[in-house]
């Protein structure tokens, strides 16, 4: 029988975000990008003891399959980050431009979700936008799994453009809540 | 501030609500811990199959983790006070399979119940010989082994005086991505277990009964630590094993 979950609590960042932990590339390399958010509760304000996790595949769709994402050497692709909100709820990753790993399906950003107060973590995904090839298409239309998703929520799943990457808000609770994910075998509605 | 009978009546309705129903996993929405109540999401789940990335999960190596991260008693110059102990267990998914050298990490308060962290205000010495955070990888069978300090149990401000049982907060990786898991394990036999709506978020009383390590003689050392073992059981994987991405 599985082993049930329990909140990650309030202190958890002396032991689990490194130092490096959300730089999966060093910033400022000519391919890096940034993605980032805040966290915010049922109530709009922000999240300033949650956690995220990014696990996703390179630009040319393969999964990494390298070690060494807590201690970075500043060169190896390891694909996997974690970064905790700061005070004003805010994230931030620097990393690679993820690509598709399977053809007809818009690439993602596989994310977990962590706080004090969420008794269990939550999976989402922060998909790429359809991009310049395949401008003016609906995004249902560009990725079976998204067609699926209520259309009113669907863009809870799917990332802004700006300056250095995308921005992805995670809500946890409330008016544009964003979409959780269950995988079979999860036992969870 | 509510009090514990407050704490306590909520938490029996939603027992007898969940009595017989399968839920292995805690209710987010559980209003006796009172930080859930903005931040549990109301919208149902979206199923999803796992697509390519989800179904591995990211490596970790020797490059990551030393080996003398697994014990917490060895980081700083002198002895940290309280009771030394190991826990040691194994790490399964849902078939039955070793997760195999994956990472492992655990973080807990020291045996006074204080943790090494700056927002900790709770009036308990700090123990300049204990940080209170390890991690180490699986061997080939699944197995992890730390040797820490028993942590002390620490009062919270859910409600009024409010405590939490004694516990070791684990955080875990499978195969797969979608096999993440953070919890907590606890100690045998805490009469905090009844009053806590964290541990209580786990409506079953045969899940909860998973987080409970047991006290294991065989893994006791002589003149030297007390032994529990506390094995995990992950979701099922969905990957057929050995293939490559």
């Amino acid at each position: 029988m599985t082993t049930p979950g329990q909140t990650v609590g309030p202190f958890f960042h002396f032991a689990l975000p490194s130092g490096r932990g959300g730089e999966l590339v060093p910033p400022g390399r000519g391919d890096a990008i940034r993605l980032h958010g805040h966290v915010y509760d049922g109530a709009g304000a922000p999240v300033p003891d949650a956690l995220i996790e990014l696990w996703q595949p390179g630009p040319d769709g393969r999964v990494a399959r390298a070690a060494g994402s807590l201690r970075r050497d500043g060169w190896t692709f390891t694909g996997w980050g974690r970064a905790a909100t700061d005070a004003a709820g805010h994230y931030s990753f620097s990393t690679l431009r993820p690509g598709a790993t399977e053809p007809g399906r818009l690439p993602f950003f596989a994310l977990v979700v962590f706080a004090r107060g969420l008794t269990h973590r939550l999976f989402t995904r922060a998909y790429l936008p359809a991009g310049a090839d395949q401008a003016g298409a609906d995004q249902a239309g560009a990725d079976p799994f998204l067609s699926r998703v209520e259309p009113g929520r669907r863009g809870t799943l799917i990332a802004t453009p700006d300056e250095h990457g995308f921005v992805f808000d995670v809500r946890l609770q409330g008016e544009n809540e964003t979409v959780f994910l269950t995988f079979p075998g999860h036992g969870e509605s | 501030m509510d009090n514990q009978a407050q704490i306590s009546a909520e938490i029996a309705e939603l027992a007898a609500g969940d009595a017989g129903a399968d839920v292995p996993q805690p209710r987010r929405d559980y209003p006796p811990y009172r930080s859930s109540r903005l931040r549990h999401p109301t919208r149902s789940m979206v199923r999803a199959d796992p697509e390519t990335v989800e179904l591995w999960a990211p490596c970790f190596g020797h490059q990551d983790v030393d080996a003398a991260e697994a014990d917490l008693t060895v980081q700083h110059p002198g002895e940290p006070i309280g009771e030394r102990i190991v826990v040691a267990g194994r790490i399964t998914d849902g078939d039955g399979r070793p997760v195999r050298r994956q990472l492992v990490e655990i973080w807990q308060a020291n045996a006074g119940g204080r943790y090494a962290h700056q927002r900790d205000r709770h009036p308990a010495p700090l123990d300049p010989n204990f940080t209170g955070a390890g991690r180490c990888l699986t061997g080939d069978d699944g197995e992890y082994r730390f040797t820490t300090i028993k942590p002390g149990p620490y009062p919270w401000r859910n409600h009024r005086n409010a405590w939490r049982p004694a516990h070791v907060h684990f955080s875990l990786f499978g195969t797969d991505f979608t096999q993440r898991l953070v919890t907590q394990m606890y100690f045998p036999g805490d009469p905090l277990f009844a009053l806590d709506p964290i541990f209580q978020s786990v409506t079953d009383p045969k899940a909860r009964e998973r987080l409970i390590a047991a006290y294991d003689h065989e893994l006791t050392t002589p003149e030297w630590a007390t032994g529990y073992r506390w094995d995990v059981v992950l979701t099922g994987g969905h990957r057929t094993p050995e293939v490559e991405p």
